[in-house]
Formats: C-alpha cells, structure tokens, sequence
C-alpha cells in the first residue's frame, strides 16, 4: 500500500436515481461534515424521475477547498448500465467498490477493487419488501465506513438528522449501515491509501442548499406573496417556502402570507407585480425558461415602478436545455429582459450564506427602489448541499421605502405625486391599495403618464420621466451589496467572478502560485449595477479575467458596455458544460491566454 | 373623437357622496361604443350601491374596454396590466387587502384569445371580484380583427370571412366552475346595471359578458355584436332586479309564486328574478348549459343571469389570513422573533 492519504480525496457514487440513493449520499456527506473534514457534494443527476444513472461526488479537502474537481479517486458503483463508464474514472491508485451481482469484467489492475453483497444485505434487512431496493443504498455507507474509517456514530446522527429523529427508519437504516460495515470488517483486506480522521475545521458551520437558505432569508426579509410554477432547478425554493411560512410566520395561528402555485411564469410574474402593487412583499422564484416568459410583466413593473423580487436558479440552455445540469448562461438574459429601455437590479449570491442574505436584502431594495429585483443563482448553488456560515439575523429593519399612508396624506393636504421626484435620488413616493385618504388613489399603466401618473404622450414628459429612471438606477449602485475583494500589493492581474464560480476560483489562485502563474487579485461580485469599486478593481490591473459557467462571456460583455474605456482589458475565462467550473480548468483557461 | 362619459351631479348616497364622485376622466373611445354604456352603468350601479370608491380597486388588461377603468371611479385605485394578463395581476393585487372589492374590465381578445388561460385559472380559483367582458367580437384597438368570439361567417371588410367557431364567454365560465355568470347587452343599460349591481355583492367571481358592439369594426346590422342583432335578439333570460341588503326585500304584488326567484348574496342582498318565458333555475349548472347550447341553436341572444353559487369558498378563503390587512402590517409581524434563528440554524446539519 502506497502513503496514506487522509481527507483529502473525491468519492464517487453510481447508482440508478429514483431508488433513494441521495438519502445514502448525504448521509455519507454530513457524516464527513460532522467528523469536522471540509466537504462539498454535487449531484449529477438526469431529468427524469427513475431509471437513469445518477453520480454524486463528495470531495473531502482538508484545505477547504469546495469547487467540482473532474478526477475521482474513489467510485462505487450499484448501476450495472455505467459500470464501465464508472470503472474508467477511477483515478490511478483508486479504489472502486461495485455490487457484487453486477458480472462484469473487471479489467483494471491499477486500482483496489472491493465487491460489495448489496443485495444479500439488503435482503437481510429488516424492511418490508418495498422498501428493500432504497435501503440496499445503505450497503456501501457501511462498507465506505469500514474502509474509510468513517465514525460510525456520525453516520447515525446523519439519519437521525435525514429521517426528523423518527426511530423505526433510522434503526433499519443503521441496521444496514452496521452489517455492511461488519461484513467488509471480516471479507475484505484493505489496499487503498485513503482514509478519513476527524479534523475540527468545520466548526460552527452548516449544511444546507441554496433554495432553502433563500426561502428562509425571504420569510425574514418578511415576504407575503409568492406566485410561482414548478421548474427545476428552482422548485424547491417556493416548495422551502411551504415549510418555513408556516413555521415562522403565523400570527395566532393565521397567515401573514400568502404562496400560489400559479397556472404558469406569464401569471407567476403577473402574480407577483399585482401583489408588488398593492403593497405586499412579493416574489417569485424560476429558471430561465420561466424568465423567459415573464418578459414582458417584468418590462411593465420596471417602468410602472412596482416592487417584486425574482429568483432565477439557472439551468442549462432552452426549454429543456439540460434542466438538471448548471450553468450561469441566463446572466444577459436577464439584464437585458424585455421591451424598451430598462434596467435592473441584479443580486449575485456567491455562497449558501449569500443566498439568505439575499433573500431578505432583495425583498428590502426592491421596495426602497419600487423596482424589479432579481437575484441570480444556480443549479449547483441552489440545489446541492454546502457548508456554509450559520445564517446571521438582518442587522438592519424591515426597509420598506417610500410609502405614503392616510396620516401623510393628512399632513401634505392630499398633496403628492407618484412619479415625482422630491428627494433627488430618483425614487418617488408611492401609495397603495386601501389607502382611504381621497387624494390617495392613482393608475397604474405601461402607457406613458407624467409625474401625476396621469396619461401622456407628451414626448418631453416621457425623456423626463425616463432620465429619472436612470437616475434611479444609479441611486440602486450605492445601495446594492458592494463586491468582496482580494487583494495583494504585488498582484499582477485581476479575476472577477460571481455566483457559485466563487470557490474554483479561490483554489485556482493557488494553483496557479503553485504552477508560478501570475500573483492574482480576486474581485467577487456580487451586485448589478456595479458600484464604483468594480471600475476601481479594473482600472488597477492590466489584465482582468472574468471567470463564468457560460459559452459567451456574458459578465464580460456586461462589463465591457458598463466601462468602455477599460474593455479591452477584459478576457473571458468562460466555459459551459452543464458541470461546475473546476479549479483547474479556471487555472489552465488563465494560464494559456497568460502566455499569449 | 374623445366623448365625455355624461354624468350629472344629484343627490347624496348613504356614502354621502353624489354621482360625481363616481366619475372617470372624460372617455377618449369613438362615440356610441358601447364600452361607453358600460362604464356610465358602473357608475350608476357604484352609486347606487353606496361603495366609497377607495374600497374598490380596478383592473384591466389592454384594449379599447380595458382603457374604460380611467373612465370610472377615479378616486379608486387601478392598474391596467399586460394584455391578456388582468387575471393574474388582480389575483395577486387583492391580497393586498382583502376587505376592498375588485373590479376588472377586459375584453373579448383580450379574455378569450390572449388570455384564455388565466381567465380560467381566475374562475377556478374563484378569485373574488367582477370579471366584466367587454365582448364586440373583433379586437377594436389594433382596428377591428377578428377576436375568439366573433362568429364563425363573419364577413368584415379588411378582414375577410372567420372560418373559426367563436368562444362563448359564459360556456367557458360556466365550464371553468365559475360562481356568478351573466350576459348582457351594452344596449339594455338597466340590466347591465342590475347585473354589476348583483356581481358586485357576489363573494366569488363574478363573470359578466356583456355584448358590447363596436361601431367602428363591427357593426353591421345581421352580426351578433351589433346594436340592431342585439335588440332585436335579445331574450332575456328574467326580469331583474337588485334589491340592496339594507332594504325590505318585497316582491312585487302580480307575480304569481313560482314566477319569482330571489337569491340571497352573500352580504344579505338579494337578485329577484321574475320569471318571463319559462322557469329557468340559475343554481343549476347542467341547465344553465343546456340553456346556451339551445340558445346558440335558436340564434338568440339570451340575456340574465345564468348561473349563480354563493355557497363555494373563494381563493382568499382559503387562505386563512390575519385579520388586518395584509398590506398594513408592520417589521413585528413580518420579520421573525431574533431568537428564532438559532433554532433555524439548528434545523440545518
Ligand atoms: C402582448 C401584446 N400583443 C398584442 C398587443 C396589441 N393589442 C392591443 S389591444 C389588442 C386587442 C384588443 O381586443 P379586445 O380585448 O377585444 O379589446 P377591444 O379593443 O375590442 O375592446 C391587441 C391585439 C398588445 N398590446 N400586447
Ligand atoms: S374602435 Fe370599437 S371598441 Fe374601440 S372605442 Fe371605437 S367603437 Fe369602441
Ligand atoms: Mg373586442
């Protein structure tokens, strides 16, 4: 056996989705977590609901280090259709466990094989036949356990945690887990160098995935209106909300809220711009397809100036595109969605963290800016389990911006207008729906009207109005979240990066030190508009790479139009497979253009 | 040409206000559309109903009829939304308050073309408000094609003949489990009033098709959505009237029982119908359908109300809201107790 290598490894596992693989999956996940070892899980799984191979990978980075990485040491496989496949990718010097039905050939001779009896196992457990093929998953937890060095009783608080504490589920799971782990104790020999030990660097950390983070940061950010409709990869964002509104929200048992699954995205949106109006917390939650269809209403509430927050979780490519892979290919979409000219706030969640931050700050800079906002998060964000910092409660109120009630309408004898601007910053005043005061009333439209929301096709009044949209916007640039920066005095070029990318671009800093690449500068993103640190960043390096899951450069040519007079100093480093970014093609991308 | 929508101030209702509170910006439509009758009938029946105007909130999609809600209630809110998309915009907009009544105001293209899908979702939703179709049969503001309603025949000048079969709006209410069904004619302003009167006071949705001829695009004398079809078709369906909930209901002394129908709204008002040609029973679905299937037959233009059910929850029942406005509630009832995020955090791993 070869140097023993300990926590920092990826495991692969090969099952046919549908079958209850995932409960196995991140068992095996949070039990790492639990044992204090750095982790990150990605689930690669197909678009349908049973039947078809499904990997999921588990990196174990004793440095922290969270990004995909395209090689696997470790593969399990329970799937005879991708045994083939799944052999292959085991890295030199790896390890490959397989159920031991599956007969086929084993040709590789570099690498520990193990057979695993899952269906013997599974057969002896004690569950009722229905439930025999979910719990056969739980065969490889114990043999992985045995081999790797697993605490067995972090497994067991992982299904407590999986199975809400329920006694009946978690026994015959564990009961599985322990006589799979027994049987490799007295059947199998170890060859491999991997091992895992406790570690203490995921202290005071949680799991969780990005939709639920948002639900949860928007139920504190005080939503009361949800229109939405199914699409993955964001379905679970309103279906997390279905929970925690519940939970959180009831006032002597009664609802401050109100969810609604709509008929499609065009009444989702329509939805959410009449709640928007009438003075509710409103949002709605989509993958680009649905963006798509919520063009047009979102074109109106920009220039109508109505409040919604819209969470596009992005996907790969058209309808169906690849629905289940990720991607950030829907950024110039959405920036540039709809008719005429407008303009949108956009957030850009980098982390589980960002995703609950963002969910109530959205909810806040909509209604102060009574505009559009749309916070941009992915497949890979939204839907896979990270570590993450335990979410913080708002460190500032409810912000609901410039709303005028009865008693202000009192004080102003009645006097006001909608769309003027009073304060300079390009926000107006608004009022809403049950406003009793007589003067409180005014229309709502799309066609052009002057500061009193009266009808015009004045052209005067609709540059003016227009110019005070403008102004709007870039009163949102100071107030959106700022950019997180890296940066070292000696840093010969810049990386911008934004969203999920985060983390592949932190270690592909590293890797390129190691490889004697040039000292990098890391600019997150995480708003637009930019504020004025971005065009500072990008004025102090000669070169700036903007790293981004799509085929185009979307961020680029954003930036590129947003400062002019610097956009030749940008180069993409874009790419778009359906997969996370790796460090080390983000290093290889930089590092070729480098030497150009 | 622009047409003053004409109101004349009078005296005070029970709200203390006078007709002229109820008035709109003079109306920008051509003279005699009937979507300017419509509007005038709005206004009588919100006069004559006592509603103070800031309790009811209008909607619209785009059109000729969905411009009308500038026309009316001014001192109401109103939003007019996307084409076709009224439905959805007022769905989400009344929760803002629930207490306020909802108004709509579409048209024929803009309900059933464009917006067929959410006007169907709006009625089995039973979203609670007054759903009125502005119906002419051609799409008046992009200059008269043919819309989903206009009869299959239907010779128009710049248009050709429409091979289609049309969409009848209270078949696919009716369809859709719609609560309150009516139809009516621009050109009958008492029963469009009795009728807005009643679907006002409907809890649920109420779907009101009014036939509303376009004298610019659709007005020739044999079309189903002209004036002169109109009157000359038109068999209404019973003779209505609306009694308020806070007067005696007294049925009038010469009908004999069995000749009369009242219906009981949910605020205590009632619809009585005297019976005309035959006993027609509102509360029955399968008749009611049965009764436009003949009447499409017959070539007649049945007018009345078709179908009522005041016992089907609504949308906002089903909720289980606090009692104070939605819109008014403050940071204490929005944002979570500080102490709870431990606990939530403790719900992740
Ligand atoms: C998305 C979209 N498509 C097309 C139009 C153009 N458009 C405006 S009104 C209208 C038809 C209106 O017909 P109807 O609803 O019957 O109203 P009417 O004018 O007859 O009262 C059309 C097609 C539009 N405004 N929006
Ligand atoms: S074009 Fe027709 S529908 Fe439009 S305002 Fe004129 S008459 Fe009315
Ligand atoms: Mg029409």
């Amino acid at each position: 056996m070869s140097e023993k290598i300990t926590n920092n490894f990826s495991l692969t596992i090969a099952t046919v989705n549908g079958f209850g693989s995932q409960t196995a999956n991140v068992t095996l996940l949070r039990a790492l977590f639990k044992m204090g070892i750095p982790v990150s899980g990605k689930n690669l799984f197909p678009s349908n609901v049973q039947g078809l191979p499904t990997w999921y990978t588990i990196r174990l980075s004793r440095d922290g280090f969270t990004a995909r990485r395209d090689e696997t040491e470790i593969v399990v496989t329970l799937n005879p259709a991708s045994f083939a496949r799944d052999l292959a990718m085991v890295q030199p010097g790896g390890a490959f466990f397989y159920a031991d039905d599956i007969k086929l050939p084993l040709e590789r001779k570099d690498i520990s094989a193990y057979p695993m009896p899952v269906k013997a196992l599974a057969r002896a457990a004690d569950v009722s036949s229905n439930l025999r093929d979910y719990i056969a998953n739980m065969v490889y937890v114990g043999v992985l356990a045995h081999i790797l060095g697993i605490d067995m009783d972090k497994i067991k608080q992982a299904l407590a945690f999986h199975f809400h504490g329920k006694e009946q589920p978690i026994a015959s799971n564990f009961g599985v887990v322990q006589a799979a782990a027994d049987w490799a104790k007295q059947n199998l020999t170890k060859t491999d160098p991997f091992w895992v030990e406790p570690m203490d660097k995921t202290d005071g950390l949680i799991m969780a995935d990005g939709n639920t983070a948002a639900a949860i940061g928007s139920v504190y950010g005080g939503v009361q209106f949800v229109g939405w409709y199914p699409i993955t990869p964001a379905s679970t964002l309103a279906e997390s909300l279905n929970v925690y509104l519940p939970m959180l929200r009831k006032k002597d048992g009664k609802q401050t809220y109100a969810v609604l699954q709509a008929e499609d995205e065009l009444a989702a949106i329509g939805m959410t711009v009449g709640a928007g109006w009438s003075g509710l917390r409103a949002m709605t939650s989509t993958s680009g397809p649905g963006i798509s269809l919520m063009a047009e209403y979102t074109g109106l509430a920009y220039y109508a100036e109505v409040p919604i927050v819209i969470w596009n979780v992005q996907r790969v490519g058209p309808s169906t595109g690849l629905p289940t892979r990720t991607a950030q290919g829907d950024l110039t979409e959405t920036y540039f969605l709809s008719h005429g000219d407008k303009q949108y706030v956009i957030l850009l969640p980098g982390s589980v963290n960002e995703c609950f931050e963002f969910g109530w700050k959205a909810l806040d800079l909509a209604e102060r800016l009574q505009t559009p906002v749309f916070v941009l998060s992915d497949l890979d964000l939204g839907m896979n389990q990270w570590m993450t910092e335990p979410f913080k409660y708002p460190d500032m109120p409810i912000d609901r911006g410039k709303v005028l009630w009865e008693a202000d309408l009192e004080r102003t004898n009645g006097v006001w207008a909608r769309y003027k601007d009073v304060d300079g910053d390009g926000i107006p005043w608004r009022t809403v729906p049950g406003n009793m005061h007589p003067a409180s009333a005014w229309f709502g439209r799309g066609t052009g009207h002057d500061e009193n929301a009266r009808y015009t096709e004045n052209s005067r009044e609709w540059e003016k109005n227009m110019a005070r949209l403008k102004k709007k916007y870039d009163t949102a640039r100071r107030l959106v979240p700022a950019p997180v920066i890296e940066a070292s005095a000696d840093a010969e070029v810049g990386i911008i990066a934004y969203g999920s990318t985060g983390p592949a671009v932190e270690e592909a800093r590293v890797l390129l030190e190691q490889a004697g690449g040039p000292k990098t500068a890391f600019l997150r993103l995480r708003a637009l508009p930019c504020s004025q640190e971005v065009g500072e960043f990008v004025q102090k390096y000669e070169r700036i790479y903007v790293v981004e899951a799509n085929r185009d450069g979307q961020m680029r040519q954003i930036l590129s139009a947003a400062l002019p007079d610097q956009a030749s100093k940008l180069r993409s480093a874009c790419h778009s497979d359906g997969l996370p970014l790796t460090a080390k093609w983000v290093k290889d991308s930089i590092l070729s253009q480098e030497v150009k | 040409m622009a047409t003053p929508v004409p109101v004349t101030a009078g005296p005070l209702n029970k709200a203390g206000l006078s007709r002229n509170d109820y008035k709109g910006l003079p109306s920008t439509l051509c003279a005699g559309c009937g979507h300017n009758s419509i509007a005038n009938q709005i206004i009588a029946a919100c006069y004559e109903l006592d509603i103070v105007p800031e309790t009811l909130v209008k909607f619209s999609g785009i059109g000729c009829s969905s411009k009308s809600p500038t026309y009316f209630l001014s001192r109401s809110f109103g939003f007019n939304g996307l084409h076709g998309r009224m439905a959805p915009l007022a769905t989400g907009a009344i929760f803002g308050d629930t207490r306020l009544r909802a108004l709509g105001v579409s048209g024929d293209g803009d309900t059933a073309s464009i917006g067929m899908g959410g006007f169907k979702h709006l009625i089995r939703r039973n979203v609670p408000m007054t759903y009125i179709v502005e119906n002419n049969g051609v799409y008046g503001l992009t200059k008269g094609q043919f819309s989903a309603t206009a009869e299959v025949g239907l010779t128009l000048k710049h248009q050709g003949t429409n091979p289609y079969m049309p969409v009848d709006i209270c078949m696919e209410a009716l369809a859709s489990s719609a609560t309150f069904v009516a139809r009516s004619f621009a050109g009958d302003p008492k029963q469009v009033k009795e009728l807005i009167k009643a679907a006002l006071s409907h809890r649920g949705i109420a779907v009101l098709d009014i036939i509303s001829p376009c004298v610019s695009f659709n007005n020739q004398e044999n079309t189903l959505h002209s004036y002169t079809w109109g009157k000359d078709h038109e068999a209404p369906l019973h003779e209505i009237s609306f009694v308020p909930a806070l007067d005696e209901i007294e049925l009038p002394g010469e009908f004999a029982e069995g000749d009369v129908r009242e219906v009981t709204l949910h605020d205590g008002s009632a619809i009585i119908l005297k019976k005309l040609e035959r006993d027609y029973d509102p509360t029955d679905r399968g008749e009611a359908m049965q009764m436009l299937e003949q009447a499409e037959r017959d070539n007649v233009l049945v007018t009345g109300l078709i179908y009522i059910d005041t016992s089907r929850p609504t949308l906002v029942d089903g909720f289980n809201l606090v009692e104070t406005p939605l819109n008014r509630l403050g940071e204490a009832d929005l944002r979570p107790a500080r102490e709870t995020i431990d606990k939530i955090n403790a719900l992740m791993f």
